[in-house]
Parts: C-alpha cells; sequence; structure tokens
C-alpha cells in the first residue's frame, strides 16, 4: 500500500501502446457502427470521429442507445457491425476509462483503495502518493480513508472522477456521470470534470442540454429509431463555459427545441 | 452506552418473565413434576448434574463447530464450482436437491451405522444439515454482482480470476454471511439428532438417558444448557460477521 514512484504502471501503459507522456492523445475513430437485437435494430451505420483532445458530448433522448454506444466503445460489448479504432492505429486495449451512470464505488473499499482500484485489479502495486494527490484535487483530500456510504453523492462521483483519472487513459468515456446530482453539486463536479480531462480525448454522454453545453467542444444528437447521428454542432471558447455564456445560451435553446420535438409523445 | 446496557438488559427481563410464569404455572396446577418439573428442581438438577453437563456440552459442542467449519468450507466450495463452471451446476444441483429432500432424520440411523457412535457420524450430521443454506446462499451472492462493478472492473483489463477475487467474493459476503448463520443457527439440531440415534456422549445422549429414567428435571437443565450454547455460538458469530462485513449495510446483513 505505501507508495513508490510511478514507474512500473506508466511503463506498462507506454508498452502498451497509450499513456500521456506529454503526447498528444489519440483521436477515436467510431465506423459503421451498428446495434440490432434480434429484428429491432438500435442504431446503423453511426459513423462519428473525435480528434484527440477534443471533448466530444453526445445527447440524446432516453432508450435511444447512447449507453449502448459508449459500452461498445469501452469494449463491453460487441457492435453487430462496424468497428472502433483510434486514430493512431494502435490497439484500443488500455488506453480507454470509462466513467458510469453510477459511480461504482466498490462499498469494501475505503476512498483511496477505491482509486487505485485499476492497480489492484491489475495486480500491481498502487501508487497511494499519486491517488492522495488526485483526491486533492477533487478535495476529498481528509476522506481517503472514509468508506464510500460515509460520504454524499457528490463526494463519491468526485471519487469516481479521481479513479478515473487514476487510471491516466487517453481517452475518457462518461455515461450520464452526473445526472443523479443535484443542480449546485452538478455544476461544482462538471467545473471540476472539464479542469482536469484537459488534455484528454472525451466522450460524454448526457441528456441535459445544459452540461453538453458547459462541457462540450463538439455536440452530437443521436435521436430516432433506429437511431441517426445528427450534424455536429460546435461551441467556441473555453471549456467549462459559465451558465449566462451567450453563445452557451444559444445552443442551448436550439438543443431544447430539437430534444423535445424527438421526445416520443 | 444505555442503549448497549438495554441491548443486554432485555433478554434477561424475558427470561425472568419466562421462569417466573413457569414457577407460577407448575404450582398451581398441580402437574406431576416427572411431567413438568419446577425451576427450583431443573435448578437443582443443573448444579448437582454440573461435571456431566459440562463434559457433554463440550462433546457436543465441538461436534457443532466442527460440522460448522467442513460444512461451510464444503459449501463455499460447492457454491465456487456451481458459479466458475456451467458443467458443474449441471452436475450438483441435483444431488443438492436431494441431499435435502431426505429428511436428515431418516438418514442418522444410516450415518451412525457407517460413522460409529463416536463423534464422526454427528460432525456429519451436522454438515448435512448446514452445507445446503451456505452453499445456496453464497451462490446466489456471487451470481448477483453488481453488472456495473464488473463492467468497470473489465475496463481497467482485470482478468478473470481478479474480478472473482477482488469483485465477486467480496460482494457476495454479505449474503454468505446470512448463509453462515441460519446455518450457525441449525448446527446444534443435526449434532443432537445425531447423539439422539446413538451416542455414548453429549446433550442428546444426556436427555436421551433421563427421559429413559423418567428424570424430567435433568433433562429440562440439558435443554437450558443446549440451548444456552446454540444462543452462545450464534451471537458470536454475528458479531465476528458484523465485524469482518463492517462496510454491508445491516438491512443487507441481516437478509
Amino acid at each position: 500500500m505505501r507508495a513508490r514512484p510511478a514507474q512500473p504502471s506508466s511503463s506498462r501503459a507506454a508498452s502498451a501502446g497509450g499513456a500521456m507522456g506529454g503526447a498528444a492523445p489519440p483521436g477515436l475513430r467510431i465506423e459503421g457502427l451498428t446495434l440490432r437485437f434480434g429484428a429491432r435494430t438500435i442504431f446503423e451505420n453511426l459513423d462519428l470521429t473525435l480528434n484527440g483532445g477534443e471533448f466530444v458530448v453526445l445527447l440524446g433522448t432516453s432508450g435511444v442507445g447512447k449507453s449502448s454506444l459508449l459500452k461498445i466503445v469501452a469494449g463491453l460489448q460487441l457492435p453487430t457491425a462496424g468497428r472502433v479504432a483510434a486514430s493512431d492505429g494502435l490497439p484500443l486495449l488500455h488506453r480507454i476509462a470509462y466513467m458510469g451512470q453510477q459511480d461504482l464505488l466498490y462499498p469494501w473499499l475505503n476512498v483511496v483503495q477505491n482509486v487505485m482500484l485499476g492497480s489492484r485489479l491489475r495486480g500491481e502495486r498502487g501508487d497511494a502518493d499519486r491517488a492522495l494527490h488526485l483526491l486533492g484535487r477533487v478535495g476529498l483530500g481528509d476522506r481517503a480513508g472514509a468508506l464510500p456510504a460515509e460520504l454524499s453523492g457528490g463526494m463519491r462521483q468526485r471519487a469516481a472522477i479521481a479513479r478515473t483519472l487514476y487510471e491516466d487513459r487517453p481517452i475518457v468515456l462518461m455515461d450520464e456521470p452526473f445526472s443523479a446530482l443535484d443542480t449546485f453539486t452538478r455544476a461544482r463536479v462538471q467545473d471540476l470534470a472539464a479542469e482536469l480531462l484537459q488534455g484528454r480525448t472525451a466522450l460524454l454522454i448526457t441528456h441535459d442540454p445544459l452540461e453538453a453545453c458547459r462541457l462540450g467542444h463538439h455536440l452530437v444528437v443521436l435521436s430516432g429509431h433506429p437511431a441517426t447521428l445528427g450534424p455536429p454542432i460546435t461551441i467556441h471558447g473555453q471549456t467549462p463555459r459559465a451558465p449566462d455564456d451567450e453563445e452557451l445560451l444559444h445552443t442551448q435553446g436550439h438543443l431544447m427545441r430539437v430534444l423535445t420535438a424527438l421526445e416520443p409523445q | 452506552m444505555s442503549a448497549q446496557f438495554a441491548a443486554a438488559f432485555r433478554p434477561l427481563v424475558t427470561l425472568t418473565v419466562l421462569i417466573c410464569v413457569w414457577g407460577v404455572a407448575t404450582h398451581l396446577s398441580g402437574i406431576q413434576p416427572f411431567l413438568l418439573p419446577d425451576p427450583q428442581s431443573v435448578g437443582a438438577a443443573l448444579w448437582h448434574q454440573r461435571t456431566l453437563l459440562m463434559w457433554s456440552t463440550l462433546t457436543t459442542l465441538t461436534e457443532t463447530v466442527l460440522g460448522l467449519l467442513i460444512g461451510t468450507v464444503l459449501g463455499s466450495l460447492f457454491a465456487l464450482g456451481m458459479v466458475l463452471s456451467p458443467l458443474m451446476r449441471r452436475w450438483l444441483m441435483p444431488l443438492l436437491l436431494l441431499s435435502q429432500a431426505i429428511p436428515v432424520y431418516a438418514l442418522a440411523p444410516l450415518l451412525v451405522l457407517w460413522f460409529g457412535f463416536g463423534i464422526a457420524s454427528k460432525v456429519v450430521m451436522a454438515v448435512v444439515v448446514i452445507f445446503f443454506p451456505i452453499t445456496t446462499a453464497f451462490f446466489d451472492g456471487l451470481r448477483r454482482t453488481d453488472l456495473g462493478w464488473l463492467d468497470l472492473a473489465r475496463t481497467m483489463n482485470a482478468s478473470p480470476t481478479a474480478m472473482l477475487r477482488h469483485v465477486r467474493l467480496p460482494a457476495a459476503l454479505p449474503a454468505f454471511g446470512s448463509g453462515l448463520r441460519t446455518a450457525t443457527a441449525i448446527a446444534p439440531i443435526g449434532a443432537v439428532i445425531g447423539e439422539w440415534v446413538g451416542a455414548s456422549a453429549g446433550l442428546g445422549y444426556v436427555m436421551l438417558n433421563a427421559n429413559a429414567r423418567i428424570q424430567t428435571d435433568v433433562m429440562f437443565a440439558a435443554l437450558f444448557v443446549l440451548a444456552v450454547m446454540a444462543i452462545s455460538l450464534w451471537v458470536l458469530v454475528d458479531r465476528v460477521l458484523k465485524r469482518v462485513l463492517f462496510w454491508a449495510p445491516d438491512t443487507a446483513a441481516v437478509g
């Protein structure tokens, strides 16, 4: 448990063809992705390209297949057809971190052990110094020894962010990670995520237009049966955007109209 | 502090009231002492037979604890095997159900015939009684791991062994705990039934002998000691489980 320089994990990641080591993160290419359950087609022939270092938000109404899409990209589910690849042509394995709808903290591990979960699962020694440093950055430096059950929802989600960052993967996938939080906690956690995920390629799924507009460089709407991707919407300027940012308000209004029209009656 | 005191105090009050009711009932109803002895004579029997009762308790306790240990190990291995291999699941499940379909009372004479009048047949009996709740509870726990936890582990490139060891096993512990609690409560039954059928020592043996000689007070004394032993064992296991499963919410652990 006691720390030691971060050597082994970073060299392993490097040998796996990834790592953040200062280099630009790879982009993500989704090509011809199709998912069918029996006769039901969830989506067909989806193409989406994320440039390295971009924060892309995928918006969609409920039940449109957003989570399935993200699970396929994470390698947790197989598509019926199509492929997902890194822009540099190297394998994606060991280069993707995933944050689910729940914080998924293991209740029998304390906070810092949860942050180092990846090391534990791969049979490596945990880098406690780095884990504590990350906990400090998400504002949980003094709660490292606490059990997840002792934390509030916002704290748990921040611990999950620290765990995601500990993995130090260049590509980060997030499936509505903040939807269970109250408005104000959500805003704070979004700020933190935007700051800490800078320099990584991120794909975030949400149904909240405000969240999308605050965090994304590009927004894409997934809609219809079978679902198709709309044209990407670009918002300029630094993220996280203030909730009263002119361009944000404009885009948010547009998205509200589009998504409300799409929602099945 | 006062809550703790109250928790310890409550069973004492219940016990005292029960004994008082019992004492008054025996005196007012005029029931023959060989049918229902009064509390004083049972107390006297407890005292006079203390050596016999102590040694008998030791025998029954040994049988129960050994049965619990072996049954827990065996039950856990069964559960693990059934989770790891669908083939084992298909072959073991009927066997498991069969072991419960035959009442242990019916098996007892056979087990005594096979394993003798000594301690072994009683241990086997306790094992037969308890490994089913352990196996089913643990098996259920192992199968019902939160899919999100498994997905997360998979994105962290965990091997199947690591997933079992670091995710499914700890996640199944609360279910295992409730199985172990049930097992602890019923393990003494297995041991005592074994002693009734054929034994030369133990509380069940004392009860059977006392019954034959119409020493009802001794029978009650043995019964009392058996109850104290069973409850103490359960409380001990419960305490240990609460400590080990400090992270599990109580509602899940008590299940």
